[in-house]
C-alpha cells in the first residue's frame, strides 16, 4: 500500500454573492497517494479548480472553505498559520496553471523568478539556487539553458514558457504537483511534448500530480486513477482502465462519448448532453445531473444517490448505473435536432430565399 | 456508415467545385527597413466541392484564419485567384461582391467577442437581412424567430441582449446569424473551440444537421484534429503559409504522405488508457519557423525526422502532387516514407 499524500474529506467551498451562495465545491472528497498520478475531470464550473484552489487555501474572494478537512501528510491545511500555509506552498504542493503568460512575470528575467521561488522557501542559498536554476530549466529541457535563464517571458513561446513554469513549480521539490489544463493553451505537437515532460518528471522524480482537464484523452494518457465530477460533486471515480471502459454514472458515460476520437471514423452522430450546467446558487433537488440524465427515473428527482461501488475500487453515484441501462435506450442520446418541416419552412420565408 | 462514406465518396466525385484557390498568397508588411513580410498565406491551392465538409488544420500561426479571411473576401489577396462559383472573387466590387457575400458566411471562434454585446439577439440575427435588404420588418422578425427554432433556442428570446446566454448558446446565436441569407458556403473558424465537451458535441451535431437540410458546403478550420476528422471529408493540412497535405478523412488517418500530418496525428492522445501506453508520438526538433523568412526549400526541413538537409529538402520546394490513395496530394520529397 502506497502511503496517502493528501486527504480530501468532505471539503465545502462556497462563494458569498449578492445572487446567494454559490455552492462550488459542495463535498468532495478524494485522495492521492505518493507517486500517484490523479485525473480530476469535468467541464467550466464543475468545480474541479476550486478543489485545487482549496487544497492550496487559495480560494479567491468572495469564496471560502466553510467545512471539510484537507489532510496532507496527515496536517490540516484548513488549520495551518499563514506563516506554516506560506512554507506549504511550493515546499508540498506546486501548481501549474493554464496560461503560463499570464501565471509569469513579465518584467522579471525566466531565471530570477525561479530563483526567487527558491530563496523564499530559504530551501537553498541565492549561490545554489543561481546554479538549480539551470539545472531545472535543462530537466524540463529547455535548449541552450545556460543562455535562455537571462531571458524576459515574451521571448519564449507558449511550449517554452509552460515549461518554465514546471521548471518553477518543481524548484522546491514539492511531493505533489497540481497542473490545472496545463496544455490547453498550447498546440498539439508541444502539447504532445508537455504531456511526456510531465509522464517523465512522475516517474523519476516521483512526485505526485493531481491533473484538472477537461480532455478525457489527457487523463487516459498521463493519469492512474480518475475523479469525474459534476456540479460541485464527485460522481464517480476509479482506476482509469476501468472507468474509460466501462463507466457506470450517466455523465461519465457521455462525457466519453461526446468527444470524437482521431483514431475511429463514426458511424453514427456525438452524444450531446441536452441542456446546460446547474446554477450552483439553485441546484436541482435530488440528482444534480437528473435534468440532463438520458437515463432518469423517477426517485433521481427527490433523492440524491450516495457515492456507492459498483466495481473493485470504483464508485459512482447514480439511482440507474450504466450496465443496467440497455444499448437500444442509450441510442436516444444521439436523435436528430431539427425536423424536415422546421428546416422548410425557414427555406420558404418571403424576400428570404435565395 | 460504410453510406455515409459512400455518399460523401459521391459527392467528391460528382458535385461541382464551388470554390477554387489557385496560388493564393497573402503578405502582410511588417514596416521598417528592407520591406521584410509576414508570408501568413504563401502559395496555396484548394479546391471545395459543392455540400461537402472541406476541413483545416495546423497549428497556430500556420495561416489558416488568413486564407478563411480571403475566402470570405473579408482580406484582399496579395497574389493568386480565388473563385467561388466561378466568379473571381478577387477583383469583384460593389454589387457583384455584395451577392457573393451573401452566399458566404462565417461563424467565428469566440461566442463573446463576435456578438456585439449592445445589440439585442434579434438584431444580430436580423442584422445580415437589413444590409441586404431582405423583406420587410414584420418579415424580418418571423425569420428571426424561425432561425431560433432552428438551432435549438427559445424564439421568444429576440430582446435579450448575449450577456443572457451561455456560451453554447452564443455561439447558436452565430449560427443563426450566418443562416440568416440563406448562404451556400459557410466558413467555421475555430467555431466549436471554445466550448465545453458536452456543449461541443451539441454544436457539432447541429452543424450536421444544418449541413444535411440546407445542401451547405462548410471549410471547418480547427487545431482539433478529432473533431475536424469527425466532421469533414476531406482535410487539408497547413504549416507555415503552405498546405502540405489534402486527402480524405480515412487515407489522412490511415496513410498519411508527409512527415508532418504524421507528427501532428501521433500527437494526439486517444480516450483509451490501454492506446496511450503504447502511443509514442513524433517529437518534431525545435519550433515553428518565423513566417518572415521561412526556410529555404521543403519549409519543413529543420523540423522534419526524414530531411535530407543539406540536400533536396534544403534546395527545392516539393509540389504538392499526388501520392497515396487516390484523391490524396502531398508536398514532400520523400512522401509516404516516414
Amino acid at each position: 500500500m502506497a502511503q496517502t499524500l493528501l486527504q480530501v474529506e468532505d471539503l465545502h467551498t462556497q462563494f458569498f454573492t449578492r445572487r446567494g451562495v454559490v455552492r462550488a465545491v459542495d463535498g468532495v472528497s478524494l485522495h492521492i497517494d505518493a507517486g500517484e498520478t490523479l485525473g480530476v475531470v469535468g467541464e467550466s464550473g464543475c468545480g474541479k479548480t476550486m478543489t485545487a484552489l482549496s487544497v492550496l487555501r487559495l480560494v479567491p474572494d468572495p469564496g471560502r472553505i466553510t467545512s471539510g478537512r484537507i489532510l496532507f501528510r496527515g496536517r490540516d491545511v484548513t488549520k495551518m498559520t499563514d506563516d506554516e500555509i506560506r512554507d506549504f506552498r511550493g515546499n508540498d504542493v506546486a501548481m501549474i496553471f493554464q496560461d503560463p503568460m499570464t501565471s509569469l512575470n513579465p518584467v522579471t528575467k525566466i531565471g530570477s523568478q525561479i530563483e526567487e521561488a527558491m530563496t523564499a522557501h530559504k530551501r537553498f542559498s541565492p549561490q545554489e539556487a543561481g546554479v538549480r536554476v539551470i539545472q531545472l530549466l535543462k530537466r524540463v529541457r529547455v535548449p541552450a539553458a545556460e543562455r535562455r535563464v537571462s531571458d524576459y517571458p515574451h521571448q519564449f513561446s507558449g511550449g517554452m514558457r509552460q515549461r518554465a513554469m514546471i521548471a518553477m513549480g518543481l524548484a522546491n521539490e514539492p511531493s505533489l504537483l497540481i497542473a490545472d489544463e496545463p496544455t490547453t493553451a498550447l498546440d498539439v505537437t508541444v502539447q504532445a511534448q508537455i504531456i511526456d515532460l510531465l509522464k517523465q518528471l512522475n516517474r523519476e522524480l516521483g512526485t505526485a500530480m493531481m491533473l484538472i482537464t477537461h480532455n478525457m484523452a489527457l487523463v487516459a494518457s498521463l493519469c492512474e486513477r480518475v475523479v469525474v465530477m459534476y456540479a460541485g460533486r464527485v460522481v464517480e471515480e476509479g482506476p482509469v482502465e476501468r472507468i474509460f471502459k466501462s463507466p457506470q454514472h450517466p455523465y461519465t458515460w457521455s462525457l466519453l462519448r461526446s468527444v470524437p476520437r482521431v483514431d475511429e471514423l463514426r458511424k453514427d452522430r456525438l452524444v450531446s448532453i441536452k441542456g446546460l450546467p446547474p446554477d450552483l446558487s439553485n441546484a436541482p433537488p435530488g440528482c444534480k445531473f437528473h435534468p440532463r440524465c438520458p437515463f432518469v427515473i423517477d426517485r433521481c428527482k427527490r433523492e440524491e444517490p450516495e457515492l456507492a461501488e459498483v466495481a473493485p475500487n470504483q464508485v459512482a453515484r447514480c439511482w440507474v448505473l450504466m450496465r443496467n441501462v440497455p444499448e437500444e435506450a442509450a441510442e436516444v442520446t444521439k436523435q436528430v435536432v431539427i425536423s424536415e418541416e422546421a428546416a422548410k419552412k425557414l427555406q420558404e420565408i418571403p424576400g428570404a430565399g435565395s | 456508415m460504410q453510406a455515409a462514406e459512400r455518399q460523401a465518396a459521391t459527392v467528391a466525385k460528382t458535385d461541382p467545385i464551388i470554390l477554387r484557390v489557385e496560388g493564393a498568397y497573402k503578405y502582410f508588411p511588417v514596416g521598417g527597413l528592407g520591406g521584410l513580410s509576414v508570408r501568413a498565406v504563401d502559395g496555396v491551392d484548394l479546391e471545395i466541392r459543392r455540400g461537402e465538409t472541406m476541413g483545416l488544420v495546423g497549428e497556430s500561426g500556420c495561416g489558416k484564419s488568413t486564407l478563411a479571411r480571403l475566402i470570405t473576401a473579408l482580406l484582399p489577396v496579395t497574389g493568386g485567384k480565388i473563385t467561388f462559383e466561378g466568379q473571381t472573387i478577387s477583383t469583384l466590387r460593389g454589387r457583384s461582391l455584395r451577392r457573393i457575400r451573401r452566399k458566404i458566411q462565417m461563424i467565428f471562434q469566440d461566442p463573446f467577442a463576435s456578438l456585439d454585446p449592445r445589440m439585442t439577439v434579434g438584431d444580430i440575427i436580423a442584422e445580415p437581412l437589413d444590409n441586404f435588404n431582405i423583406g420587410n420588418h414584420k418579415q424580418r422578425m418571423a425569420r428571426v424567430q424561425e432561425l431560433l427554432r432552428l438551432v435549438g433556442l427559445n424564439p421568444n428570446f429576440t430582446n435579450r441582449y448575449p450577456h443572457e446566454f451561455s456560451g453554447g448558446q452564443r455561439q447558436r446565436i452565430g449560427i443563426a446569424r450566418a443562416l440568416a441569407v440563406n448562404p451556400s458556403f459557410i466558413v467555421c473558424d475555430e467555431a466549436v473551440s471554445a466550448l465545453d465537451v458536452s456543449i461541443q458535441a451539441q454544436i457539432i451535431n447541429l452543424l450536421q444537421d444544418l449541413q444535411r437540410e440546407f445542401h451547405l458546403t462548410y471549410l471547418f478550420i480547427a487545431h482539433d484534429l478529432a473533431v475536424v476528422r469527425h466532421l469533414s471529408d476531406r482535410i487539408a493540412v497547413m504549416y507555415l503559409g503552405k498546405v502540405v497535405e489534402t486527402a480524405d478523412r480515412r487515407s489522412i488517418y490511415e496513410a498519411p504522405q508527409h512527415p508532418y500530418t504524421r507528427a501532428l496525428l501521433s500527437s494526439i492522445p486517444v480516450p483509451d488508457p490501454g492506446i496511450e501506453r503504447n502511443r509514442a508520438p513524433i517529437t518534431l526538433k525545435g519550433e515553428i519557423p518565423s513566417p518572415v523568412n521561412p526556410p529555404s526549400g521543403c519549409r519543413f526541413h529543420p523540423r522534419c525526422p526524414i530531411a535530407r538537409a543539406p540536400g533536396i529538402c534544403s534546395d527545392q520546394e516539393p509540389p504538392l502532387e499526388p501520392h497515396g490513395h487516390a484523391g490524396q496530394l502531398a508536398a514532400c520529397h520523400f512522401a509516404g516514407q516516414i
